[in-house]
């Protein structure tokens, strides 16, 4: 294993930051199949930030991990993009249900081949 | 004649240049009537810019041919000059500059004056298209006086070139003066095209001088000749000849290119008078003439010149016989006429070539222009079998005594002009060492009689005999415009024809077909002089000092020498010239006896005739082809324009199904193909773009993932 990558480890380290990512990865996931499954648009959005916040939590355990701050920063800049993005899809599911009156992202398909 | 000295070289005299009025007045007349077009000019005022003019112009010809004494060269300025090395070789100069010597002033002599004629003439007969019609008319015939002119005094084969090609286009604006009639278009695109295929071999034939000899002036060019010529490239010169006369068989309609004139005839008549049987036509021969020196490069040359002309003399003839419409019978016997001036120049004889072109001129135009003034008269009609016995209506004796005069001239009667220019041409051919040339000049003997039986047919017909008529179908020009009438179906001619009264043509016509005759009668002097007077004939000296007889044919003419001290050659056991007098007149007067029989004595033996060579079979083809002009139009139609049809049609389907249809139409369709392929992956479902998504990036997670392990070991 690569020495500057081993010299970050401890034991007990080692199994906090496994259970932080396999939360991480669980959250990635299930947001995931969310965003598969689901037609309803604020769901689908719900389930993109679960994803989201996957990718932050594994991003806060490796800045741990490495004892280097710069990736919980970073984790603060993803929370003030997703907060600002989420107004705004929010607004644009609002937008799109008033011209379909509904939620279903199967009203919008018209880019396919009816 | 033949002078042993060399045509002198040309002095050069830059104070004559006033003889370049002669081309640039009808060029000024050709702009006002062009202005007059354009300002909506409804007078006369065409007709009489370009009657002045081209006086104007004869006069400047008269003027220099009374000054004129050797050969000049007058330069009126630097036209085009290139020089590509210090070599004199590496160097190509076409100036506008005139030369002049006695063939040019004898040409321009004829040309100005008839084109002054014809133009007053025209003034009256196209009174009826006042406005722009008689502006454009007068714009055509100045351009083609300009063009003429050029042609001929040119000093150069490049303006002669020029002249060439202008005339061309004259003709062709000319014969389609009547754009609106489709047959006028036909036929003015029929006289273009055909020209153009003789242009090519003029085009060449200069193309091939200019590589020889390094120079496209005539005194340069001939002094070259004498020089034995400064070859430059190791090409067989003996071709120039060829090209050359490819050339003027295409302008004077001889065979394999006389079907565009009597097509031209579509054109009003004083352009076919002016264009198609005095001046433009004669071209040809002035071409032969002026080159003449030139035609010995190959011993077969001025024979195969000899034999095309008389075999379209005769051809011609045969086909005048058998026509019905006044002026192409005229146009046929044009073509026959300059068969005969070719086989003066293929037998050695330009001056009998020369002569023959100059009474030509006169009794052609003369016949022209009085066919022109029956059809002025008759509503277009010129059917000859639907006219006759116009001498006794009132105001037609002048035309019909003057066209008696032309068909006379046309049929060689003894002591006319014609008799002795066609006697000279004849007595060169008879006379010939050569068997071919004896063989021509019966064929010619032959044609005369057919020339004097079919001149006298039309004569007998439209002239003489009890007197009715049918008018045309063109609107008589006096009361309406042309399309008026042309709309009434022909039933109604009859009524037509009882309501219907003739116009006499009034003096502008009858005063230039009374100097038309006289001038027939004038071109005969020098004739008579020499044979009653034993003077020089006027004519044979303006020809012997120019180009056209010096070294004229040096083998056939000594070969000639030769021949006429041993045995003094005979026609018919008697001294050839006498004899000839004496057959020619027997051919021409048969001729007229047999016209006289058939067509005035009794009409009803022509139809029978015809009737009964129709009705057997084996000479069955004889009235027919002539009839139907030996099929010429047919056979060019099956091997040259029915096969281009066919290949444009091939193209075409090429273009539209190859081209269009698979290069360009297909390459349009591929992208259209190519995203019916891949359209089915965008269902348009968010999800099964999701999922796609997510498997990609599963796969390269994965795939990369394979690597850094890979790493590892």
């Amino acid at each position: 294993m690569n020495d500057a990558l081993a010299s970050g480890f401890t034991i007990a380290a080692n199994s906090q930051i496994s259970i932080a990512l396999a939360i991480s990865a669980l959250l990635f996931v299930i947001g995931l199949v969310g965003f598969l499954c689901r037609r309803n648009m604020i769901i689908m959005f719900l389930c993109t930030e679960l994803m989201f916040q996957g990718a932050a939590l594994a991003m806060i355990a490796f800045s741990r991990m490495r004892m280097d701050v710069s990736g919980q920063v970073f984790v603060i800049f993803i929370l003030t993009v997703a907060a600002a993005e989420a107004a705004l899809a929010l607004g644009l599911v609002v937008l799109l249900y008033r011209r379909r009156a509904t939620l279903s992202s199967d009203a919008w398909s018209e880019l396919g081949e009816s | 004649m033949t002078d042993p000295v060399g045509i002198p070289l040309a002095i050069v005299a830059p104070e004559l240049d006033w003889i370049g009025l002669a081309f640039l007045l009808p060029l000024l007349a050709a702009v006002l009537c062009a202005l007059c077009g354009a300002l909506r000019v409804k007078s006369k005022l065409p007709a009489v810019i370009t009657s002045i003019a081209l006086a104007g112009a004869f006069v400047v010809v008269v003027r220099a041919y009374m000054a004129y004494t050797v050969p000049v060269q007058v330069p009126i300025f630097e036209w085009i000059t290139f020089r590509w090395g210090p070599n004199p070789f590496e160097s190509f100069t076409a100036n506008c500059a005139l030369y002049i010597d006695s063939l040019t002033l004898y040409w321009m002599l004829f040309v100005t004056g008839l084109g002054t004629l014809i133009t007053i003439y025209a003034s009256e007969y196209m009174e009826g298209d006042r406005g722009a019609g008689y502006s454009r008319f007068f714009f055509g015939i100045s351009i083609f006086l300009f063009s003429m002119a050029a042609l001929v005094m040119g000093d150069n084969l490049v303006m002669l070139y020029l002249g060439w090609e202008g005339v061309g286009l004259a003709s062709y604006l000319l014969i389609g003066y009547n754009y609106q009639r489709p047959s006028a278009v036909a036929a003015a695109k029929k006289a273009f095209i055909m020209n153009r295929i003789g242009d090519l071999g003029l085009a060449l034939g200069i193309f091939m001088l200019w590589a020889n000899y390094g120079t496209l002036q005539y005194s340069e060019l001939f002094a070259a000749m004498e020089n034995g010529g400064q070859t430059s490239v190791d090409w067989d010169l003996s071709v120039i000849p060829f090209l050359l006369m490819l050339g003027a068989f295409g302008k004077s309609a001889q065979i394999p290119l006389f079907t565009w004139l009597p097509d031209a005839m579509e054109g009003p008549t004083p352009v076919s008078a002016l264009i198609h049987a005095a001046t433009m036509v004669t071209a040809g021969v002035f071409l032969i003439a002026r080159m003449y020196p030139f035609f010995e490069l190959h011993p077969e040359a001025l024979a195969t010149v000899a034999w095309i002309g008389g075999s379209t003399a005769l051809l011609a003839a045969t086909i005048g016989m058998a026509q019905y419409d006044i002026k192409r019978v005229f146009a046929y016997s044009t073509i026959s006429q300059l068969g005969y001036m070719f086989l003066g120049l293929g037998v050695g004889t330009t001056f009998g070539a020369c002569y023959h072109t100059l009474t030509h001129a006169f009794f052609k135009a003369l016949l022209f222009l009085t066919a022109g003034a029956i059809m002025h008269g008759f509503a277009g009609q010129l059917d000859l079998r639907k006219l006759s016995g116009l001498r006794r209506l009132p105001g037609w004796r002048i035309v019909c005594w003057t066209m008696f005069i032309g068909c006379l001239w046309l049929a060689a009667f003894p002591f006319t002009a014609a008799f002795y220019s066609k006697d000279a041409i004849l007595l060169q051919a008879l006379s010939s060492a050569r068997a071919d040339f004896r063989f021509l000049g019966w064929i010619g003997l032959f044609t005369a009689a057919l020339t004097a039986y079919y001149s006298f047919r039309v004569w007998f017909r439209v002239c003489a005999g009890p007197t009715h008529f049918e008018a045309g179908a063109e609107g008589h020009d006096e009361h309406d415009e042309h399309d008026a009438h042309d709309q009434q179906p022909a039933h109604a001619s009859t009524s037509k024809a009882a309501a219907f009264h003739p116009h006499a043509p009034r003096w502008a016509i009858k005063g230039v077909l009374i100097i038309l005759a006289i001038g027939a009668l004038v071109v005969g002097v020098p004739a008579y002089k020499h044979v009653f007077g034993h003077e020089d004939n006027w004519a044979q000296q303006m020809i012997a000092h120019s180009s056209a007889y010096q070294g004229a044919g040096i083998e056939i003419a000594s070969a000639q020498h030769a021949d006429h001290d041993q045995h003094h050659a005979t026609v018919l056991g008697m001294d050839a010239h006498t004899g000839l007098a004496v057959v020619g007149s027997f051919a021409s007067i048969g001729g007229i006896l047999l016209a006289w029989y058939l067509h005035l004595f009794s009409r009803k033996s022509a139809d029978q005739l015809r009737a009964a060579l129709l009705r057997r079979w084996w000479i069955r083809w004889l009235p027919k082809s002539m009839e139907n002009k030996w099929y010429v139009d047919e056979i060019y139609h099956g091997l040259f324009r029915l096969p281009m049809w066919i290949g444009a049609q091939v193209l075409n389907f090429g273009d539209r199904h190859f081209l269009d249809g698979v290069l360009v139409d297909g390459i349009a369709k591929l992208p259209v193909a190519l995203g019916k392929v891949f359209r089915p992956l965008y269902s348009g479902a968010l999800q099964g773009y999701a999922v796609t998504m997510a498997g990609g990036i599963a796969l390269v997670v994965a795939w990369a993932t394979w690597v850094w392990m890979k790493g590892f070991n």
